[in-house]
């Protein structure tokens, strides 16, 4: 998808719309991490700084910080991760973290497209 | 990567054709979890029976006539009037009572000891045992045997119907050897574990651990069980882990194992620490931590008293499967160490609302019910 965009610290954003976009991990940070057992989510109204930690994924192994990659206010939570923090597995639909309006579109210009995350992916292994 | 430093256990490909997440711990290429994950793991053990790989753990033999004075002077837990047979969890000690390892010894009989240490410390535990060793007596390392733990309710079951292995009548807390072969290799089985399930610990020839490790999975009941799910396990029953909530500067009184002191025996290493601690108390002492506010709180995690004192650390914090809420333990200033002292952990700079609880935070379902009396 040309409107989703990836970091190398494997967070995904998607353009929803105009300047919303929805945040979330991707399954290669799904899978490094394993179970899922609470997310620490950010208040609603909260203005981050492209770069900022803005949740935290806590697995049974360790408490994983995510970082937005762009800079905004939030202006909607996934509630249903309190309950159900593995849903981020089911897919960014369902599992997204928080949604932010942005404040500069154009960070997203730095972010990479699904084909070069996918060959960033390729790197690490 | 130091993937080229890295060793195996006779298992490692067992695991990896498991489809196990390995990574590395004390230096050997072991299974975090399975394809079902950690959690599933953790439920399974405490409803079914789960397998583990311990074989990374240091397997010793301590032999000679004066054996048992080695145990008397680096432990403070009496042997003398143990049965033959009687495996007990212990510390052994440095000179000032700090905590070197913990480890379970067991008494095969008067002039023979089995010792099962950690695998992050059998590089001290060793070398230093070999310097207190009495004269005559030999140390001798079994590192051509894998160990692995068959842990849950079922255990018992699995035993009999894969490898009959008839344990209804094998205490808890007891070491048999199984079978006709000579000693080196017979299987050595401990009715104990480090879950709070009722267990068995296998000692086996390596050559002879996968085709084990395959037999004991055939049964229905059985899961191969990862690291991540034995760390849970053990921090919901308040089981210490070494390196997180022992240390050498940590007495077993500080420690909450004052159960294994002797009341009677003296001239163990650290003996006047300890039974000062004894009697007037220690200055910190390991207690539960029940996180009451949503979140999970780790090892380092600052503890507050509720007008913000800080009054110590937790060692170890996680998640509970058990109880679906987050659990840990550390040390506290004996003041707030009681049970129901409400206290406040500090996470990414904010407090998590918790409460001191006692160390186990389930029921232990071992035969006996205790951990060793």
């Amino acid at each position: 998808m040309a409107d989703t965009k990836y970091t190398k610290d494997h967070e995904v954003v998607h353009i929803e719309d105009g300047n919303v976009a929805v945040l979330g991990i991707t399954a290669y940070a799904q899978d490094a991490l394993g179970d899922l057992v609470f997310v620490e989510l950010p208040e609603v109204g909260a203005s981050f700084e492209k770069g900022d930690e803005f949740a935290v994924v806590e697995s049974v192994k360790t408490a994983a910080e995510v970082y937005t990659p762009v800079s905004g206010e939030i202006v909607e939570i996934n509630d249903r991760l309190n309950d159900e923090p593995e849903a981020i597995k089911i897919s960014l639909e369902e599992g997204w973290i928080a949604k932010i309006r942005m404040t500069d579109d154009s960070e997203l210009d730095a972010l990479m497209d699904e084909a070069a995350y996918n060959e960033y992916l390729e790197t690490l292994d | 990567m130091m993937t080229e430093n890295i060793l195996n256990t006779p298992l490692t490909q067992n695991h990896i054709d498991d489809g196990a997440k390995m990574a590395p711990f004390a230096g050997y290429n072991m299974p975090l979890y399975y394809a079902d994950g950690a959690l599933k793991e953790h439920l399974w053990v405490r409803d079914h029976a789960g397998l583990f790989d311990v074989s990374h753990m240091g397997q010793v033999i301590i032999s000679g006539e004066k054996a048992m004075d080695l145990f008397h002077y680096i432990t403070p837990t009496p042997f003398e009037k143990a049965p033959h047979g009687r495996a007990k969890y212990t510390v052994l000690l440095n000179e000032d009572g700090g905590i070197i390892d913990d480890m379970i010894v067991t008494k095969m009989h008067e002039t023979c000891f089995f010792v099962v240490v950690n695998a992050g410390r059998k590089h001290i535990d060793i070398p230093y045992m070999e310097k207190h060793l009495p004269e005559g007596c030999r140390l001798d390392v079994l590192d051509d045997r894998a160990l692995i733990a068959l842990q849950g309710p079922a255990a018992q079951e699995v035993l009999k119907q894969t490898l009959d292995i008839d344990a209804s009548d094998h205490p808890y807390m007891f070491f048999k050897t199984i079978g006709d072969a000579p000693v080196d290799e017979k299987l050595y089985i401990s009715r104990l574990g480090y879950t709070g399930e009722d267990g068995f610990e296998i000692s086996v020839p390596q050559d002879q651990a996968a085709a084990l490790w395959t037999k004991i999975l055939s049964h229905d009941e059985a899961k191969p069980i990862g690291l991540a799910a034995r760390d849970s396990l053990r921090l919901e029953m308040g089981y210490p882990l070494y390196g997180h909530d022992l240390d050498e500067k940590t007495s077993p009184v500080e420690a909450a194992l004052s159960w294994v002191v002797s009341k009677k025996r003296d001239g163990y290493l650290g003996y006047d620490r300890i039974q000062k601690q004894l009697q007037d108390g220690p200055d910190r002492v390991r207690v539960g931590i029940k996180i009451t506010d949503r979140g999970i709180a780790r090892e380092g995690a600052e503890i507050q008293s509720e007008d913000g004192t800080v009054i110590g650390t937790l060692t170890s914090g996680g998640h509970s499967p058990s109880l679906s809420s987050a659990i840990g333990q550390g040390y506290v200033k004996p003041a707030f160490a009681a049970e129901g002292t409400k206290v406040n952990v500090i996470v990414r700079g904010k407090p998590l609302a918790a409460e001191v609880s006692g160390l186990s935070f389930i029921q232990a379902k071992t035969v006996s019910a205790k951990l060793a009396a």
